[in-house]
């Protein structure tokens, strides 16, 4: 700890700590541009000169220059620094001038006024007049894809997105080139960037050089509604907050949340809104003896599923599948259903999929948590691609390579994750080899902290009755114990699912029971004719070629693969329409907000599903959301906790483990390649579809 | 008035053999191996008591830079950086080093190097000195060849000298932004601190010093500190290379010195001013960057660190440029603001928005196309460049700039008269009119 004054007011603070923060802690505020908390110092836009005594008796860069930089008085007194003198007013003020004198006076034009930094220090610190009579630089603006507007005549070189680009999103695609007056911030040969990341750069750029293309000119800051959320994109659970005007959701933002996404979104997480707009079942249809689906009523809607249901033998004949998106309400009114039709064919996993409740929660979180992946000592990554299925995650692993430098591998299929790893194989050999302790086997052995990731794709491969996803569970369980010593308290088992679904439904239940069978068996016997009614409640990642002549009614917002194969939609709401819990990959239960409402005739899934009961004669015993969620957390007692993670015992883990393997063979199928289109929000969205044209092509370049 | 006896560059105008053999003549690599076994300590004491200040322009103490270094090594490999990105205009002394007498430059890194524990110098050439990074090369070569240098050489102590070439940018002589290009990134100065005696090149210790600060070690050191410390005035010893270029009738790169007249070193080396002393302007004492100063002021001052100070100016690289009254005094500094505005490299506000502004007003004050009190203005926006940069290229495009409002206002006030005066009663300018 070190003393300092800060204005007179005595501090004290770690020694290792920046002027600035020092500042902070006094309370004095020091305006800055291109410091930013998550980026390295860069200390070049001035802003943040303050006057120090001890040190140099020029202003000092607040941002760059640490505690113990500066000496103690002659007589042992703490070194003090001013963030109100003259001299660094006039540091302020000048500062200020150099910025504005070539910064076009666009603000009226400008899609960052009034949540520019620029426009804010410059009222708070600048001066009122323009001593600058010569013409201002004109800078051409760059494409950098369709993602990221560039203005770059706003420029200020701060670097933000540079660094950002090259430190966090691990792409060398942005840079400053040039010198003095003429440098421009580019991709280099104006490429479009290839980050999942790269929406950030519109947050981080202080002014309005670095705008979203996809929201440009459409909407002021305050005129937007302001929603807290959660996002659904992957199952990392980002923190959002959904801007709408009206009935229309017109951007989405990042919030902070240290545990999750730090300040990090992905862009299928920013960019996905105007999916919100397209392809939507805003009134229920139903398909007519020829074959066609026809706009209905809700009530005939209902008759006709009704209809079904008494048509058929029940029990067991009847079956449902929750899709990616669905929330713990959706899933959990669904279930209820499904038990009052006497069935227990529910399934919210992914065909083939290893994972079961039976083994403890344990079993299918990601036990180390998102901010304990900056503990680990070493990485081991089974069959997933994390930099697609979980982008901001993946900016964790990066950022713990960055700071330790520790050993990652990777069995499964080579992909580019953003830091170096190692190849280890492809499949099942070499998970077992490393399971028996040989080859990276020895590094974990080794590591205090091992990390051992299992991408879903992994876990859910092959065909009925042979799973190698249970064996895979098992082996990487077996890995994350390992016979080396392991820090205290340290679970390093973590399984990463790539939807916002999984981990609430396998939390509640929603898999097989009382003799009902898993999502591909319950297609298999649509096939076969043994079931007469299949509910997909929003489901949409199965084949829908092979349910045989059972009668599909689909729940869900989009007209997707699951409405096309649909008999009866009933349009439900999206995630930004209805308020629902969500328990991401390490089992954090988060709960969404409504920020607009359904457009037309679409509900919310629990009140669709809650009337269909009654039109069928067995009436569930909630009438409102509230009455829901009740039962919901009488049952499930840890889904009331939000925010937090319920400590999971990891002595399951050991049972887990020490299940015996069949498998011997075969490779890992491989992760998702595309990262844009994998809900069916994302392909109706026309920017994630311009982006996955984009990508595809680029790897084609690539190839 | 240096004695012939006492100069240390005895090849300045590589009228002799420059090679080994040629320094060998002429003295060099004499009892270097002496030097190197009395030790760190008494290498660094005895160019303290020579009182040897930095030749690059900022006239730091060179051995108190030196004890900088760590004195117990902690693992890192210790950097000697020799700093011969000769850029500043009107400087040609480190030049004629490097092509003349190279075996000083390779000698004094040996024992400089020996002085802070570094196995290792890096010289950083210029981009554009061609010629002078072939010699250099060669005779690292030759050092390398008869044992001198290099892996258990004649003197017991391991080093290896490495030359490298700049890619030709005046931001790169400076140390931090140097040490960057050095490591293969683009060349922008480094925040201080760390300095770079604690985290210099690849994060090591890393002392850099001026090719000429490290090439007269080693003459000190055979002649004592005391011969260097008794020649110039206190506290600003010893001899030192100065370049005079401008209206002098015979430009010339000299040892001289230090605290010579201006007057004396213009008589006795450059033939005197052109058109005599009452033809004399002004003159800028030290490379482009310090101020000039007006000549009635400069005539009697003294050439070293002190006394141009006392002129309101610096003895920077001591390479005087002498503008007799033919020269367009605002036109001469508006060139040199245009080449800062070039060479700013772009990384903070001050430099990168301020230089631009500096060489436009600069550029109308040429013509007389300004206010009055623009001059003031002007005035202003270097002070709030100066000082609030992260090197000191900002304050080096500030300086000629402030010497010129200081001392030549009414030049620039007459020069705004004029133009007013020349205008139509529509308020065209003719010669702007004419365009």
């Amino acid at each position: 700890m070190a003393q300092i004054k800060v204005d007179g007011q005595l501090v004290e603070v770690p020694d290792y700590f920046t002027l600035m923060q020092a500042a902070e802690a006094a309370g004095a505020e020091i305006p800055r541009f291109c410091y930013h908390e998550r980026l390295s110092v860069a200390g070049n836009c001035r802003m943040c000169l303050v006057e120090v005594k001890g040190g140099p008796p020029k202003p000092q860069a607040s941002c760059a220059m640490s505690v113990k930089d500066l000496r103690p008085g002659p007589n042992g007194e703490p070194p003090e620094m001013f963030t109100n003198t003259p001299m660094v007013k006039k540091a302020r003020e000048g500062v200020m001038e150099f910025l504005l004198i070539n910064h076009p006076l666009d603000c009226p034009i400008c899609d960052q006024g009034g949540e520019c930094d620029l426009q804010d220090q410059a009222m708070a610190y600048g001066v009122d007049k323009n001593r600058y009579a010569e013409n201002k630089r004109a800078v051409e603006d760059k494409y950098i894809g369709p993602l990221v507007k560039t203005s770059m005549n706003r420029c200020i070189h701060c670097t933000r997105c540079v660094r950002f680009t090259t430190e966090v999103a691990g792409i060398s695609e942005m840079g400053l080139i040039g010198r003095g007056e003429d440098a421009e911030i580019t991709t280099y040969l104006e490429k479009s960037l290839s980050s999942e990341l790269q929406g950030n750069v519109i947050d981080l750029c202080p002014v309005g050089a670095l705008t979203s293309r996809p929201y440009a000119f459409s909407a002021r800051p305050w005129e937007l509604n302001k929603t807290e959320s959660i996002d659904v994109m992957d199952a990392v659970g980002s923190n959002i907050r959904v801007d709408a005007r009206g009935r229309e959701v017109m951007r989405i933002l990042p919030r902070v949340n240290e545990a999750i996404n730090e300040e990090w979104i992905s862009d299928k997480t920013r960019f996905v809104w105007d999916g919100l707009k397209s392809q939507r079942l805003d009134r229920p249809y139903v398909r007519n003896k020829a074959g066609r689906l026809q706009a209905a009523s809700w009530a005939d809607a209902f008759a006709a599923v009704a209809k079904a249901i008494k048509g058929s033998a029940g029990g067991n004949r009847i079956g449902a599948i929750a899709g990616d998106l669905s929330s713990v309400e959706d899933m959990f009114a669904m279930k209820a259903l499904m038990t009052a039709l006497g069935s227990g064919n529910t399934d919210v996993r992914p065909p083939m999929s290893g994972l079961d409740p039976k083994w403890g929660r344990a079993s299918y979180l990601f036990n180390p948590t998102i901010a304990g992946i900056e503990d680990a000592d070493a990485v081991l990554i089974i069959g997933s691609n994390p930099r697609y299925e979980a982008a901001v995650l993946n900016a964790r692993i990066r950022k713990l390579w960055r700071a330790k430098g520790v050993p990652v591998a990777l069995i499964g299929a080579k992909v580019d994750l953003t830091y170096p790893y190692q190849h280890l194989g492809q499949g099942f050999e070499t998970l077992a080899e490393i399971a028996a302790g040989r080859g990276f086997g020895e590094v974990l052995a080794k590591a205090q902290r091992p990390l051992v990731i299992v991408g879903e794709r992994a876990l859910s491969h092959g065909s009925v009755g042979k799973q190698p996803g249970r064996d895979v569970l098992a082996l990487a369980a077996k890995i994350a114990q390992g016979a080396g010593d392991r820090a205290e308290g340290w679970n390093g088992f973590a399984v990463l699912h790539s939807a916002a679904s999984r981990v609430g439904g396998l939390d509640i239940g929603f898999v097989p029971h009382d003799g009902g069978v898993c999502s591909a068996d319950q297609m298999a016997k649509a096939q076969k004719g043994e079931l007469d009614v299949l509910f997909l409640l929003g489901a949409d990642e199965y084949d829908m070629s092979s349910m045989g002549n059972a009668f599909v009614v689909y729940i869900g917002s989009h007209g997707d693969a699951g409405a096309h194969r649909a008999d009866v939609i009933l349009p439900g709401a999206a995630y930004t329409e209805k308020s629902g819990t969500y328990v991401n990959t390490e089992g954090r239960v988060q709960m969404a907000n409504r920020a607009v409402f359904p457009p037309g005739d679409a509900r919310e899934e629990w009140a669709i599903i809650r009337a269909l009961s009654a039109v069928i004669g067995r009436p569930l015993g909630f009438d409102s959301l509230a009455d829901l969620r009740r039962q919901l957390y009488a049952e499930y007692p840890h889904m009331a906790r939000l925010d937090a993670i319920a400590p999971e015992a990891a002595a399951d883990l050991v049972r887990l483990a020490g299940n015996a393997t069949k498998t011997q063979t075969g490779g890992f199928p491989s992760p998702i390649s595309e990262f844009y289109l994998t809900n069916p929000i994302a392909r109706a969205s026309a920017v994630m579809g311009e982006c996955a044209q984009l990508a595809s092509g680029l790897r084609q370049a690539a190839e | 008035m240096l004695a012939d006896k006492d100069r240390i560059f005895t090849n300045l105008y590589g009228q002799r053999d420059w090679r080994l053999e040629g320094a060998k003549a002429r003295g060099g690599w004499v009892g270097t191996r002496e030097f190197i076994d009395l030790g760190r300590d008494w290498i660094t004491n005895e160019v303290k008591a020579s009182g040897l200040r930095g030749r690059g322009g900022a006239g730091f103490p060179t051995a108190l830079k030196w004890t900088f270094m760590p004195k117990v090594n902690d693992g890192r490999p210790h950097y000697l950086v020799v700093n011969a990105d000769e850029s500043e205009p009107g400087t040609c002394k480190d030049r004629e080093i490097l092509r003349h007498d190279p075996h000083h430059l390779v000698e004094g890194c040996l024992i400089a190097g020996r002085a802070m524990d570094a196995h290792v110098a890096i010289i950083y050439v210029r981009g554009e000195f061609i010629r002078e990074r072939q010699h250099l090369e060669h005779a690292v070569q030759e050092a390398y060849d008869a044992r001198l240098i290099g892996k258990d050489n004649v003197h017991g102590w391991d080093f290896d000298i490495i030359v490298h070439h700049g890619a030709g940018a005046y931001i790169c002589g400076e140390e931090t932004a140097l040490l960057e290009s050095l490591e293969g990134k683009k060349g922008q100065p480094r925040l201080k601190p760390p300095f770079p005696a604690a985290m210099g090149v690849w994060g090591c210790p890393t002392t850099v010093n001026n090719v000429e600060s490290i090439a007269v070690v080693p003459e000190i050191l055979r002649r004592g500190g005391s011969w260097f410390a008794g020649i110039g005035r206190a506290n600003n010893t010893g001899t030192k290379l100065m370049c005079v270029s401008g209206h002098v009738n015979t430009p010339a790169t000299f040892e001289e010195a230090m605290g010579v007249t201006f007057e004396e070193m213009i008589e006795k080396h450059c033939g005197g001013i052109r058109g005599g002393w009452d033809n004399l302007l002004a003159v800028i004492p030290g490379g482009a960057s310090v101020p000039c100063v007006p000549g009635e002021k400069i005539r009697n001052a003294y050439m070293d660190f002190d006394g141009l100070k006392e002129v309101g100016s610096s003895l920077g690289t001591a390479a005087v440029i002498v503008m007799d009254k033919q020269t367009d005094i605002i036109k001469a500094i508006w060139r040199l603001s245009a080449f800062y505005k070039h060479e700013s490299c772009g990384q903070c506000t001050p430099c990168r928005e301020g230089t631009g502004w500096m060489m436009r007003v600069m550029a109308r004050m040429v013509e007389g196309r300004a206010q009055k009190r623009e001059i003031d203005m002007l005035f202003e926006v270097t002070k709030q460049v100066e000082g609030h940069t992260i090197c000191a290229l900002g304050d080096a495009a500030a300086w000629p700039i402030q010497g010129l409002i200081r001392n030549f206002r009414h030049v620039i006030e007459e020069r705004i008269d004029q133009y007013t005066w020349s205008s139509t009663s529509d308020g065209a300018v003719p010669s702007i009119a004419a365009e």
